[in-house]
Formats: structure tokens, C-alpha cells, sequence
């Protein structure tokens, strides 16, 4: 295990769907400069989407929808909580991610006129649009990154920010296969690290059965944190509705558009919008409650050739073993209902609000740093938002890098972390990383779950507490492997600490089941309609603290050409 | 189902990754394509399936040119 040193312009921490296009895009604005990926899988086949996406949840098609619909639509989806700004300008800029991607070859579901197909999920507006057939939509994003001249390095785990004061001065991490200790100099970072995925524990039981890939394990928050760089909204959690089981979604988003429903075990329809918020999980969690479960996605009144359709689409792109698991249990959509429940809980605000503090220009609150996809706090991005403030940050950050120095390595930072990073390795008898990852998980769901309580908040707070004095001590690794998992399992326990902290501040409840507060049950816009922030203070502890919510530049529903009614999100 | 790999990674049932190694030509894509890094080529220059981290997703499956990988659901999943 040797040490590898790397210096670039900018560097890029994770080269899944926002950190493709964040380097193909500084590079675009600023062919002269060095730009380098980081991924801890191999940016072919890394990030959320890895195999593909079945479709763009939230695509703004001129003639279709507006920005200020759009924008207004995630104001009230988000309850109120968001950076109107930033929202508007995924909305507005997305249109020419979306003729980009069409002629980089990503293939789009269009009329007969060759205009693009858009579908309603949301609560008013029509945002959906397929891809029938995007599996190869990472190749390609891999494809153009090296066209592009972007220098790529796969497994390579980034594990910690350098820095100097409030200003970003590289990345320091961990090749997983080989074991070196990575130290990279740069004038700007991207983070696009994506979601915390591995939070919660499964309903399978198996640990990597996580809605999120896997590999999305919380490195991006955790670096952040340990930066001193702010986040928000990390009390505002992801839970989605999915296959009970297995990690596909529950689907509304291919099926509704074919007449597939949500339906409880009657068949009967039960919920009136399948647009993911905490609402819905409200609903549905109230349900459960009440034993009026489980809940089933059906499609058996549907004809055979729109099951046929439904399944191409479902069973290639995003989710390509659905087809086995179903098969494996004897089910089909022809015939039977098949079981829904709701996945683990998590931190993304590509489906939720958690994330690294960014504006609408993707700068964070470290000068030199960018962020952007699941771990900014962009709400609601998805896919296409991941796009448009990657391309955003890219752009951005080669601004940046353009007119900047290389700051100086701290060499303390350096060698901390190299200390940090190798010591599970002196522990090769010591306790598995599946174990250990394991009790953290079970603290996440059994406390840190909604409905939030003080005393349950409080109680997880003393059980990480101790899990960091007694747990991580006894974590063992015998290869670079095992190193990097165990490595995850630290920044699981970041995200914990960080999710118990900002759940507790929010002194109301909001968003549905996701801040749902007991001590403090209703919503209260009066004293919190703002965000939660934290960061690392100086001495290491951690600061909570509100901040206003940037101006609103849209404060009514926009007037929509195509008024629909009783599209309410509610259970019948 | 036979997991024809000589490093069938040691758990009572299949593991979720299978290598046909008649079929494996040992080009390493499957290894380099798997985002949670569970693959990797034997002493013979076989793939096979080293740590029991599957996310099922098929990369693996579909990247391989001979058609050598099958992805099959972890057993508490299925």
C-alpha cells in the first residue's frame, strides 16, 4: 500500500449522474484545465442509476409545463422549505439537459409528432417523461466524460475534504481495491457523492437490499460535516414507497400512466396521487396503523399489452432483476397484486430535502466547494435535477479553479487522516463490518424512525455515543475491500448523529411522516418556516442553528392552461 | 442452479452472482463494472463472486461479452 499523489484544477468526488456531467461541463467551459473523477465504483456503471432510470420525473417541457408551475409545485410538495431560486433554475435550465442527453443518443418517449411525451405524477402538473430504453445512459454520461479529456480514477473512496480555513484545498481518500492512501490537490471540488442510503436497515433483512445503491453509503455528507461546511434539512428524511422486499419502487411513475394503482388488499384504489412525499408515506404509515394493510400495486385489470409495456420498461432499465424477484415468488402483474411497503430511511434530497447547504449556483458555504445531485439540498431534483446542477456546478467550479491558486496541503490533515483511514487494519480478527454495520443500522430504524419522540431522539444520541467509543473501536478490516466498507460504516454513523441532532432543533413537525414529531405535532410556520442548519463548530461539537429561507420569487400558484381537479393527495 | 466457480464464496445457498467458467474469458469488465466491488478473477483468471455485497443490479450481467454472468436474487430478498 503505497501513497498516490494527484493535483487538477478541479476534482470531482463521485462520478455518478451529477459528477459525469459536473466534469463534462467544466471542461466544456474551461478546455484548459485539468478535471478529475473520483468514483469509489467505476463511473460506468456508478451512482444511483448505475443501470439506468425508467424515466425524468420532473422534466419542465416548454408547451407542457412551466418553471414557476414547476417551482410552485415543489414549494408545496416540500411544504414551503426551499430555495425558490434554485428550484426555478432546474426548472428553466433542465429543457436543454433534456435535448442534450436526446442527442447524445438517451432515448425519450415522443408523439407522432416527435415531441416529447410528458406524463402526470405530481399533484398538478405534467413533469414525467420515459425512457423506454436508458440503460446505457451512464455509458454514455462515461463515454462523453472521457471524450471530454476528464482524467477518470475508479475506486478510489474519497473519505475527507482538505482544507484551509473556509476555503477547499483537495480530497484525501482510499482506493478500495489496492489499499493506497490517495491525497489529491485541487483549487475546486465538486461533492456529488450522492445519497445516504445504508441508514436504515432493510425489510429483507439483507444489509445492501437498500432503495439507494449501496455504494451510496453517506461519504458525502460526512465529508462536508467534518469540513465545517453547513447542511440542511437533514431532519427531513427519505422514505419511499416500494416493493415489499425489494428495492424497485413502487412504480405509480411507469404504471399510472397505463391505469396501474396503488390498492389495498380489495383491490380497492386507495391512494389519489402517487407523488412521493411525506404525505403519501403519512397515508400510508396511518394505514398500516389501523391494519389496513399491506398495500399492492395492480395492474391485473389491465390488458395484456399494457402489462407487456409496462413490464419492458420495468424490468430493463432501473430495476433489472424485478423480473426474477417477481418470478421467484410466483407472482405476475396479469394475475396477481403484488405487495408494497416502504423502504428504509435515509438522507436524499433527490426524492426528499437533506442535504449539503448549496445555492442556485451549487456553491456551498466553503469557498472553492460545490455540490450538487442527492447530497445537495436542491428538493425533489431526481435524475434531471442531478443534470442540471451538475452541469451547474462543473461550470461553476472551472470558474472558480480559472481564477484561483492551488492552496498549500495541510500536512496535518494529511497524515490524520492516514491514521484514520488504515486503522481497522490492525484489527484483522476484529469485528466484521456487516456486524457492526448492522447494530448502527438497527439504532436508525429502532429510534431515529418517525414518529420522533425526545425520548427516542435522546436515547439513539447516547447508543451513537457509545457506538463510537466501544463499536468503531472493535471494527476490523483484512483488505482494502473490507477497509472501505468499514470506512461507510463511519460515515453511517455521521449521518445518524446528524439526523438525531436536526430532528430534535425542529421544534414542529412537517413534511408528512418524514418530520413527524410527537412532542411537537403540528406544523408551525409562525416560528419554523425556515431551515435548520448545521455544521461543525471549531473544538468538534456540532451547531444547530436556523436560517432564513432566501427570498421567494413565486408566492402564489402560477394559472395553469390545463386546470385538473380532484388530483388531491389523499387516502379515499 | 450449479455456481461453477471454484471460489463460491462460503454460505449455504448460491451465491447471487454465478460464472459460467466455460464461458468466462476472464476480460475483468464484470469486476470493473460492479459498483459495490464484490467480483473478482480467481487464480485462473475466472471471475467469480468474492464478498456477499450484491445490490442485483446486472451491470455485471450486461456488460459481460460472452454471457458468461447470471444475476440471481440474494436469498433473503427472494
Amino acid at each position: 500500500m503505497e501513497t498516490r499523489e494527484y493535483t487538477a484544477d478541479v476534482v470531482i468526488v463521485g462520478g455518478g449522474t451529477a459528477g459525469t456531467m459536473a466534469a463534462i461541463k467544466a471542461k466544456q467551459a474551461y478546455p484548459s484545465l485539468s478535471v478529475l473523477v473520483l468514483d469509489k465504483a467505476d463511473i460506468r456503471r456508478s451512482g444511483a442509476i448505475s443501470m439506468g432510470m425508467d424515466g425524468l420525473n420532473n422534466a419542465v417541457i416548454p408547451g407542457k409545463a412551466t418553471p414557476e408551475e414547476y417551482t410552485w409545485e415543489i414549494t408545496e410538495s416540500n411544504d414551503g422549505i426551499v430555495d425558490q431560486q434554485a428550484v426555478f433554475r432546474q426548472a428553466s435550465e433542465c429543457y436543454d439537459i433534456v435535448k442534450e442527453l436526446d442527442s447524445w443518443g438517451v432515448d425519450f418517449e415522443k408523439d407522432a409528432k416527435g415531441d416529447y411525451e410528458v406524463y402526470r405524477v405530481h399533484r398538478k402538473g405534467r413533469y414525467v417523461l420515459p425512457m423506454p430504453k436508458a440503460s446505457d445512459l451512464k455509458l454514455i454520461l462515461a463515454k462523453k466524460v472521457k471524450q471530454m479529456r476528464c482524467k477518470v480514477v475508479n475506486r478510489v473512496m474519497a473519505t475527507r475534504l482538505l482544507t484551509e480555513g473556509n476555503r477547499v484545498a483537495g480530497v484525501l481518500g482510499l482506493d478500495v481495491k489496492n489499499g493506497d492512501y490517495i491525497i489529491v490537490r485541487a483549487k475546486s471540488v465538486i461533492l456529488t457523492a450522492g445519497a445516504a442510503g445504508r441508514m436504515g436497515l432493510t425489510d429483507s433483512g439483507y444489509l445492501y437490499s437498500t432503495y439507494e445503491n449501496p455504494t451510496n453509503s453517506g461519504e458525502g455528507y460526512a465529508m462536508a460535516y467534518h469540513a465545517g461546511v453547513e447542511l440542511t434539512g437533514i431532519e427531513c428524511y427519505q422514505i419511499n414507497p416500494t416493493m415489499k422486499d425489494y428495492n424497485g419502487p413502487a412504480c405509480a411513475y411507469v404504471a399510472g400512466p397505463f391505469g396501474g394503482y396503488t390498492a389495498n388488499a380489495k383491490g380497492e384504489r386507495v391512494t389519489g396521487c402517487d407523488y412521493w412525499s411525506g404525505e403519501l408515506i403519512m397515508n400510508m404509515w396511518k394505514m398500516a396503523n389501523k391494519g389496513e394493510w399491506p398495500l399492492y400495486l395492480k395492474l391485473t385489470h389491465l390488458d395484456d399489452e399494457s402489462i407487456s409495456k409496462i413490464e419492458a420498461i420495468l424490468h430493463h432499465n432501473e430495476r433489472p432483476s424485478r423480473d426474477r424477484f417477481h418470478a421467484g415468488r410466483g407472482k405476475d402483474y396479469r394475475t396477481d397484486m403484488v405487495e408494497l411497503h416502504f423502504s428504509e430511511v435515509g438522507l436524499c434530497s433527490g426524492h426528499s430535502a437533506a442535504g449539503v447547504l448549496v445555492d442556485h449556483e451549487a456553491q456551498t458555504s466553503m469557498e472553492g466547494l460545490f455540490a450538487a445531485g442527492d447530497m445537495a439540498s436542491v428538493p425533489h431534483q431526481y435524475l434531471l435535477g442531478a443534470l442540471t446542477f451538475g452541469k451547474i456546478a462543473g461550470t461553476n467550479a472551472a470558474a472558480y479553479a480559472a481564477g484561483a491558486a492551488q492552496l498549500e496541503a495541510s500536512q496535518e490533515q494529511i497524515e490524520a487522516e492516514r491514521v484514520r483511514i488504515y486503522k481497522p487494519l490492525e484489527l484483522p480478527a476484529g469485528v466484521p463490518h456487516q456486524q457492526v454495520e448492522t447494530k448502527i443500522r438497527r439504532i436508525v430504524s429502532q429510534y431515529l424512525m418517525p414518529p420522533k419522540t425526545v425520548v427516542k431522539m435522546d436515547v439513539a444520541l447516547e447508543k451513537i455515543e457509545h457506538f463510537r467509543k466501544v463499536d468503531l473501536t472493535l471494527l476490523g478490516a483484512r483488505d482494502p475491500h473490507e477497509l472501505g466498507r468499514a470506512l461507510e460504516v463511519h460515515s453511517i454513523v455521521d449521518c445518524a448523529e446528524m439526523m438525531a441532532k436536526a430532528s430534535l432543533f425542529r421544534k414542529e413537525s412537517r413534511w408528512g411522516f418524514y418530520h413527524y414529531f410527537l412532542d411537537y405535532p403540528e406544523r408551525d410556520d409562525a416560528n419554523w418556516m425556515k431551515r435548520v442548519v448545521l455544521r461543525k463548530g471549531e473544538n468538534g461539537e456540532m451547531l444547530l442553528y436556523t436560517k432564513e429561507l432566501p427570498p421567494q420569487i413565486i408566492t402564489s400558484r402560477p394559472a395553469s392552461e390545463e386546470e385538473e381537479t380532484s388530483h388531491v393527495q389523499s387516502v379515499v | 442452479m450449479f455456481n461453477l466457480s471454484s471460489k463460491l464464496i462460503s454460505q449455504p445457498v448460491e451465491a447471487s452472482v454465478i460464472i459460467d467458467r466455460d464461458k468466462c474469458i476472464g476480460c475483468d469488465i464484470c469486476v470493473q463494472v460492479c459498483p459495490m466491488g464484490i467480483l473478482a478473477l480467481d487464480d485462473q483468471g475466472k471471475a467469480y463472486m468474492k464478498y456477499d455485497e450484491c445490490w442485483y443490479c446486472t451491470p455485471c450481467q450486461t456488460d459481460c461479452p460472452v454471457d458468461a454472468v447470471t444475476v440471481n436474487i440474494p436469498y433473503l430478498v427472494r
